[in-house]
């Protein structure tokens, strides 16, 4: 067996050593937090999946050791390889920040504005990825493009006008089916994710698209308009099923499971996938064996109300600009309130006023 | 008179039979390849400095052996002949009237390359071509040019030709690639390049079809001869199709030495402008290289005479100049109006994005729409500079050149012709009756002293 190979690579000034064939984004997750691109149609267990939406897209100031031209491009992060010696950039360039805005804007301007009825709203890639790199107001002043709400199948309705064209659902569809049932149609700005003749995608599987869908284009019809997901609770469980892995997460509000999805990990993609008995049918606690809170970004919106189980976000900006920050303010200074020695960032969960009293 | 090469037998009656090419040195160029090692073909067409006619220009012999040669693993020559450019229909005519003059070069490139199995993929819009085509290479067939065995040398080679079914993106090669395959022609993610995975993973090298039939007379003359053709890195002949506000449109062959105002005025050529009107702007290239304006078009920025080869066209970059591409010389009078022109290219190119990648899908659309609020009158000052952020966001950022094609026609109209979308916003009702007229684009430019 021969060893693989290590290389070195840097992002943002952060060097890493990672195996050879590792991607840059898959590289920078490595390291985590601000320097990782934000990726919307890239997902690690779908082998054809990337290079699509451009939100990834990274500098790269020096090709390898051996080439250390710069390459010419803005290449997409999720499917470019790191060279030894690869020196990228992604939040330390001007250029990517700029571009990455542009892409949000892109994806944007056909995007209807319905989070407040939609169902994604609180855990949508969409929604991250525009807080943290869109601008506030839209340049576009024309009317979106509409399409007509679909089901496929009785579990899931595919709501094309929110659809950003991931593909990821294409290629989920196309590892479970056996012929290309659900695909794209058209071409351009009007083309469209549909099934083969609008038939229903019959598979044990096909509720798996729901998970990997980044926007709320696909959306659990068992779920539909029944809860926000910031009130509900996620919860680790699992049961013996015979077609999947039985371990799921399960998003309840008291006792009540309101919704069935596959545990994610921190780059919200799918652990393992579960089959639809699991996903649409076992709504019930006793159907379940519960393990207890998932691990949630401390960052995301279900965090919120002193759920226990987050998971901090690691910071690196110290490390892309080579000194510690300088804070605009530090809020100890002109707050009363707080208790100067009690570090913020510290605190497990958010701040509460029992963290101040007392001690 | 300028060197004819591809079109040296043109005024013959019945060059299309293979009989009459025969007879005219026809398969001469075949005979002599077959006879040559692979390796020295490549050689030579590298000695040439072809330069794919396609549009990106990339040297053709570098091209060639970038294949990689695997054991056991076929190879496979794609001819790209879906010609698709808005401006650009030589293709067309070669294929149409020289057809044997084409499975000619089909023939000794898929010789040079070790391809058993060539494609031909052709643009659905040419209906009738793929009939022209089948008959030549039954007739090639016949007189044992194709099938088992050519000659006796024991090399096997089948041509296919497979019709497409209407995409301009199917002329990208990795879309094309999916498409022959029977996939949608979305274009792949590159690396890896065809050279090393291509039709169905195998190592494919996609050329133009004028650049395979240049490879004929390369054979012919040798590569040094041909080189000497041309000026510069710009060897040998360029077939040119002309369309727009000149006397005579049409497919012309010339060998880059000629400048572009003899281009366009001499009578062997384009034979000046109709009625006397005067130039206004250029694109020599097929729709998505940019758009010159009539004073930076004779003469570049620096005052040199702008001659029509890959360099002096591209002299100055994207601020003063343009490209060759591919070859479509599309000519605008006095009387045309370069917002609707932008318009109608933005169209074009939003109906032709596929759509796989976000800036290209949705960027192309949003271009086209503000396109036709200030053409119709309703446009705003601040569209013009968001146009041209829009274009600068889709170019470089898209999976494949469609989005560069798309956003360099309206960067060029921005930069060149500001005045004139200004005005088509500031008087919106004076722009739909008339146009905006030559104004000052043809006025000599102010020359920078040299340093």
């Amino acid at each position: 067996m021969s060893e693989v190979q290590n290389f070195k690579v840097t992002v943002d000034n952060i060097t890493i050593e990672v195996p050879a064939g590792t991607t840059i984004l898959n590289a920078a997750r490595m390291i985590g937090g601000d320097v990782t691109p934000p990726a919307m149609c890239y997902y690690t267990k779908l082998k054809e999946s990337g290079g699509k939406c451009r939100t990834c897209l990274v500098e790269v100031s020096k090709g390898s050791e051996k080439d250390p031209r710069p390459m010419p491009k803005l290449v997409p992060s999720c499917r470019t390889t790191v060279m030894d010696g690869m020196e990228i950039k992604n939040i330390t360039s001007e250029k990517v920040l700029d571009a990455r805005k542009g892409i949000v804007e892109f994806l944007l301007i056909n995007h209807p504005l319905d989070c407040p009825v939609c169902d994604q709203a609180g855990e949508c890639d969409l929604q991250n990825l525009s807080y943290e790199h869109g601008t506030e107001g839209t340049r576009y002043d024309f009317p979106r493009r509409t399409f007509e709400k679909e089901d496929i199948g009785p579990y899931i309705q595919l709501h094309m006008n929110r659809c950003i064209m991931c593909y990821r659902c294409v290629f989920t569809a196309d590892a479970l089916t056996e012929k290309r049932e659900h695909g794209v149609l058209e071409r351009g700005d009007h083309s469209e994710i549909s099934t083969m003749l609008n038939k229903a995608l019959d598979n044990e599987f096909i509720g798996n698209v729901i998970d990997v869908c980044p926007v709320g284009a696909l959306t659990d019809k068992t779920f539909r308009f029944k809860n926000r997901v910031w009130f509900t609770k996620p919860v680790d469980a699992h049961c013996s099923c015979t077609k999947c892995s039985g371990k799921v997460r399960l998003w309840m509000r008291g006792d009540e499971v309101f919704r069935v999805t596959a545990r994610k990990n921190e780059w919200n993609e799918v652990e393992d996938w579960i089959c639809n008995e699991c996903r649409f049918e076992k709504k019930s606690t006793k159907d379940w064996v519960i393990e207890g809170p998932s691990v949630i970004a401390r960052s995301s919106v279900i965090a919120q109300g002193h759920y226990v189980g987050t998971k901090k976000t690691p910071i690196v900006i110290d490390k892309v600009i080579g000194k510690d920050p300088k804070f605009l303010m530090n809020i100890h200074d002109i707050s009363d309130v707080n208790k100067p020695e009690i570090e913020l960032s510290k605190i497990a969960g958010p701040a509460h006023s029992n963290d101040f009293k007392g001690k | 008179m300028g060197i004819k090469l591809l079109l040296e037998n043109d005024h013959i009656e019945g060059i299309k039979n293979y009989d009459t090419y025969k007879k005219h040195g026809g398969y001469r160029a075949a005979e002599k390849a077959l006879k040559m090692a692979p390796a020295d073909i490549v050689e030579e067409v590298k000695k040439s400095g072809l330069r794919g006619r396609g549009g990106a220009g990339f040297p053709t012999g570098m091209k060639w052996s970038f294949l990689a040669k695997p054991e056991g693993v076929p190879r496979h020559l794609v001819c790209n002949a879906d010609e698709s450019e808005p401006g650009t229909f030589k293709d067309r005519y070669l294929m149409e009237f020289h057809p044997h003059l084409f499975i000619e070069g089909l023939l000794i490139s898929s010789f040079a390359l070790g391809s058993n199995t060539t494609y031909v993929y052709i643009r659905g819009e040419y209906a009738w071509i793929p009939d022209i085509l089948e008959q030549a290479i039954q007739e090639a067939k016949n007189a044992g040019w194709l099938g088992k065995n050519i000659q006796g040398t024991g090399f096997d080679c089948e041509i296919y030709v497979h019709r497409g079914a209407g995409a301009y993106i199917c002329g990208e090669e990795t879309a094309l690639i999916e498409s022959l395959e029977g996939k949608r022609g979305n274009p792949r993610m590159k690396p890896p390049f065809p050279a090393i995975q291509g039709v169905w993973m195998r190592p494919t090298v996609v050329n133009n079809v004028e650049t395979l039939a240049a490879v004929v007379p390369i054979i012919n003359m040798g590569g040094d001869e041909y080189a000497k053709i041309g000026m510069g890195r710009s060897t040998g002949s360029k077939l040119l199709s002309v369309c727009g506000n000149v006397n005579k449109p049409g497919v012309y062959e010339i060998d880059m030495t000629i400048s572009v105002e003899e281009f366009i005025y001499s009578d062997e050529y384009c034979g000046g402008i109709p009625k006397g009107k005067k130039l206004k702007a250029c694109i020599p290239g097929g729709s998505s290289v940019p758009i010159v304006p009539a004073n930076l078009l004779f003469k570049t920025a620096k005052g040199e005479t702008r001659l029509m080869n890959y360099e002096s066209l591209s002299d100055g970059g994207f601020a003063t100049g343009t490209m060759m591409g591919s070859g479509g010389f599309i000519v605008l009078d006095e009387d045309q109006c370069v917002v609707r022109h932008t318009m109608t290219l933005a169209r074009f190119y939003n109906h032709e994005s596929c759509g796989q990648c976000s800036p290209c899908r949705e960027g192309t659309g949003w271009m086209y729409k503000i396109l036709k609020n200030i053409e119709y009158g309703k446009g705003k000052m601040s569209d013009i500079d968001l146009l041209w952020d829009i274009q600068r966001k889709i170019e470089g950022n898209t999976i494949c050149p469609l989005g560069d094609a798309a956003a360099w026609p309206v960067a060029a109209a921005i930069r060149h012709f500001r005045d004139e979308f200004e005005w088509h916003v500031k008087n919106p009702e004076e722009s739909q009756k008339r146009n905006f007229g030559l104004a000052h684009y043809a006025d000599p430019r102010p020359i920078p002293a040299s340093a």
